[in-house]
């Protein structure tokens, strides 16, 4: 199975980079789940994490910048049955497409969404990104960026999402383990990779020596409100793991799209519409 | 008036029932008409007050000025918007999401689908910006479901970026442009034709696009559902422009004949791909490639936004590059040969060797026109471009050498669409009668112009 799901194309990604684990933990999360990858959607955005839908052999969107999540909609609305992943960056998800993530969430459309955010923009050579630390010096904040970080982890709570996690491409299996949860989880279901940049942050030291795991510590996460706490935690202790998840309606059931075939399963040569002309009397 | 009303105790704001109970006198209609629609329209209290009010003015008048009476017709006629009937050949052509943002003055379409949605199991969503509107539509295509966007200029131009997308990717893709009057925020209520170029044009790099343009609202209902069609068949963005005279304006129609408004499928692969490898921008001799849908067996469906190989893998091989945008474009010539064989690209209307050419809503008021000079004794010809992309060159040109004079009337100031006749066909048009204050032109204005012309 593990050839199946590698495509010709070589990864152009530095060694080193967080994107090699990212994508081999999410091809394994698939094969442990088994699931078959003609029903698998992966859209991606633009930045280095982009390239992922090239390296990965299942059905891929590779999209514009920012839009990662009202097309991954899109496509889940159309057919339900299929399973759609998003990947995104900290500049695609936080910056140019930020209003889409809160709306999404709040939707609660049954769609997965993986950020690789590494604090810098890398495809670009260098700049400082949404979630880059104040002070951040970069080509573009050469006397350090003036802006606080974004705390997407609060972002995604507060927006409604039903299914909040971290996770650090430096602990392989945790991250394997929480793509599968995501993936099992019905509603939108949203992770926060941290993830150095080799070539313009490099950040393995500083969060190795910080990250412990919630579920060591016997983090409630149907708690709302610990979640929210935990969300602020920085710093010295950097927890990863899953927040918060909670059932809520997705935004498919709510539509009662459950019981019906999907949208691209009707038939649509001869639609009768004489049934609305009475409106037009 | 104001008597009748203090008479009956009703608020100030009922005196337009007292008008309209002595405009039916008037006229010599029939009262229980109106009665009847007053019920139907208020609620409560004021139900009595405005029966009360309409029949006080209908009693207070004596004369008659005109004897109307409601007209039967054989034909069964609808009565619509043309925002009214892109939905309806939405609907038809089996649009099974929606996604819009609210703008005036295209809402009307989002509230027109969002009533219907459930008896047709149709989605619509309200996006939270164009943006998103028009990416979700794009996502939906990819996965095999017909879905359309309605937006107004602002809200095209945070779509530019998508439509692109839909480009470059081969998504299908329909997009109703209702044009207001621009530039920015401009009059959002008022109408205009300033966005040919701009639709013509809009996102960046070179790519095939298809641009409508219904005249009435008859056209808006059957071009809606060739659209669709277009847009499957040769998986290209489509674009429906019209303006907001022809989106609000209502008109009697006959009851649409859905023997001309039939679905055509495009090259689609569903449940099982049965070769070796599916490569979803295969390059073939008419450049449209078969179109597996997500999901299918044995088929794995990459799309690209990045130039891309014929698989679908992001690649910068020049040959390879000059191929995609080749096969791109060869779609669109191919369109061009079926829709001049099928005498879609254009319309005309009578006979003269004076010329009027104009597009989307002028046809209605050109048409008038015609009407008036032919009472003159002047004959014109009306010339409808219903595609202006493709651009019907060859059409245009034969009613240039067929004409002595050539008048462009169009909502703009720049005679956007006689600038495209310039740079396509290399001829200037002798007459440009523009207008972009906005509103719609008058009847009297048009035959005025071609009068002064021919003096």
């Amino acid at each position: 199975m593990k050839d199946q799901l590698e495509t010709r194309i070589k990864p152009i990604w530095c060694p080193g980079c967080g994107n090699h684990v990212i994508l081999s933990a999410f091809k394994r999360a698939i094969i442990e789940l088994g699931i078959k990858r003609e029903k698998i959607v992966v859209v991606s955005g633009i930045g280095c994490h982009g390239r992922i839908s090239d390296y990965i052999n299942v059905n891929s969107f590779h999209t514009i910048h920012g839009r990662v999540l009202p097309l991954a909609l899109g496509i889940k609305l159309a057919n339900k049955e299929l399973i759609v992943v998003g990947f995104s960056g900290d500049g695609d998800a936080y910056a140019i497409g930020l209003e889409h993530l809160p709306h999404a969430a709040k939707k609660n459309v049954d769609i997965k969404f993986f950020v690789h955010n590494n604090m810098v923009y890398g495809l670009t050579k260098g700049q400082t990104s949404p979630t880059s630390p104040k002070g951040f010096i970069t080509k573009s904040t050469p006397y350090g960026s003036p802006e606080e970080p974004l705390n997407p982890i609060a972002l995604a709570l507060i927006s409604g999402a039903t299914f909040v996690a971290r996770g650090f491409v430096g602990e392989y299996v945790h991250l394997k383990e929480l793509f599968k949860k995501a993936i099992l989880h019905k509603g939108f279901a949203f992770i926060d990779i941290l993830q150095p940049c080799v070539t313009y942050n490099n950040t393995y030291d500083y969060f190795r020596k910080r990250v412990y795991k919630l579920e060591d510590e016997g983090h409630d996460f149907t708690d709302f409100k610990k979640a929210l706490e935990k969300a602020f935690e920085w710093n010295s202790r950097i927890p990863i793991g899953v927040f918060y998840q909670v059932r809520k309606k997705t935004y498919e059931e709510i539509l009662e799209l459950e019981n019906k075939p999907p949208l691209v399963d009707y038939d649509i040569t001869d639609i009768r519409i004489e049934s609305l002309y009475h409106l037009f009397r | 008036m104001s008597k009748i009303i203090r008479q009956i105790g009703a608020p100030k704001i009922v005196r337009n029932s007292v008008a309209l109970g002595s405009l039916v006198k008037l006229l010599d209609y029939d009262l229980s008409i109106l009665l009847s629609v007053i019920k139907d329209y208020y609620k409560g209290k004021l139900v009595e007050f405005n029966l009360k009010a309409a029949r006080l003015g209908f009693e207070c008048i004596s004369e008659k000025l005109f004897s109307l009476k409601p007209r039967r017709v054989n034909r069964k006629m609808l009565f619509l918007s043309g925002n009214e009937a892109i939905a309806l050949g939405a609907i038809r052509a089996g649009m099974k999401l929606f996604a819009g943002y609210p703008i005036t003055p295209a809402t009307p379409i989002l509230h027109f689908l969002a009533n219907i949605q459930k008896q047709f199991d149709i989605v619509v969503v309200q996006s939270e910006s164009e943006i998103a509107a028009i990416n979700t539509v794009i996502g939906a295509w990819y996965a095999g479901v017909r879905a359309m966007t309605a937006t107004s200029g602002p809200g095209f131009s945070l779509m530019t970026e998508a439509l692109g997308q839909a480009a470059i990717t081969e998504t299908p893709l329909v997009l109703v442009l209702v044009q207001r009057h621009g530039p920015s925020t401009g009059l959002p209520t008022h109408t205009s034709q300033g966005d040919l170029r701009f639709v013509l044009h809009a996102s960046q790099g070179e790519f095939p696009r298809v641009v409508i343009a219904p005249g009435d609202v008859s056209e808006a209902f059957y071009l809606t559902v060739e659209g669709f069609n277009i847009a499957e068949r040769y998986q290209l963005p489509v674009i429906i422009i019209i303006d907001k005279f022809l989106a609000e304006s209502y008109a009697s129609v006959e009851e649409f004949d859905l023997n001309k408004a039939k679905v055509k499928r495009g090259k689609i692969i569903k449940d099982e791909f049965k070769g070796n490898l599916y490569k979803r921008f295969q390059i073939t001799d008419d450049g449209i490639s078969p179109m597996a849908l997500p999901g299918t067996k044995n088929a794995i469906v990459k799309v690209n936004t990045l130039e891309h190989d014929e698989e679908g893998f992001t690649t910068e091989n020049p040959e390879l590059v000059k191929k995609m945008i080749d096969k791109r474009f060869r779609k669109l010539e191919l369109l061009e040969k079926e829709l001049r064989e099928r005498e879609l690209l254009v319309r005309s209307y009578g006979d003269g060797k004076i010329t009027i050419i104009c597009w989307g809503s002028v046809k209605g008021p050109a048409l008038e026109a015609q009407k008036m000079l032919k009472d003159e004794g002047i004959h014109t010809r009306v010339l409808q471009p219903i595609f202006i992309s493709p651009f019907p060159s060859i059409e245009i040109m034969k009613v240039f050498n067929e004409s002595e004079i050539v008048i462009v009337v169009e909502n703009n100031r720049l005679g956007q669409l006689a600038s495209l006749i310039k740079e396509n066909l290399l001829l200037k048009p002798h007459h440009m009668l523009l207008k972009y204050d906005g509103q719609p032109f008058y009847p009297e204005e048009i035959y005025d112009f071609v009068m002064k012309v021919i003096k």
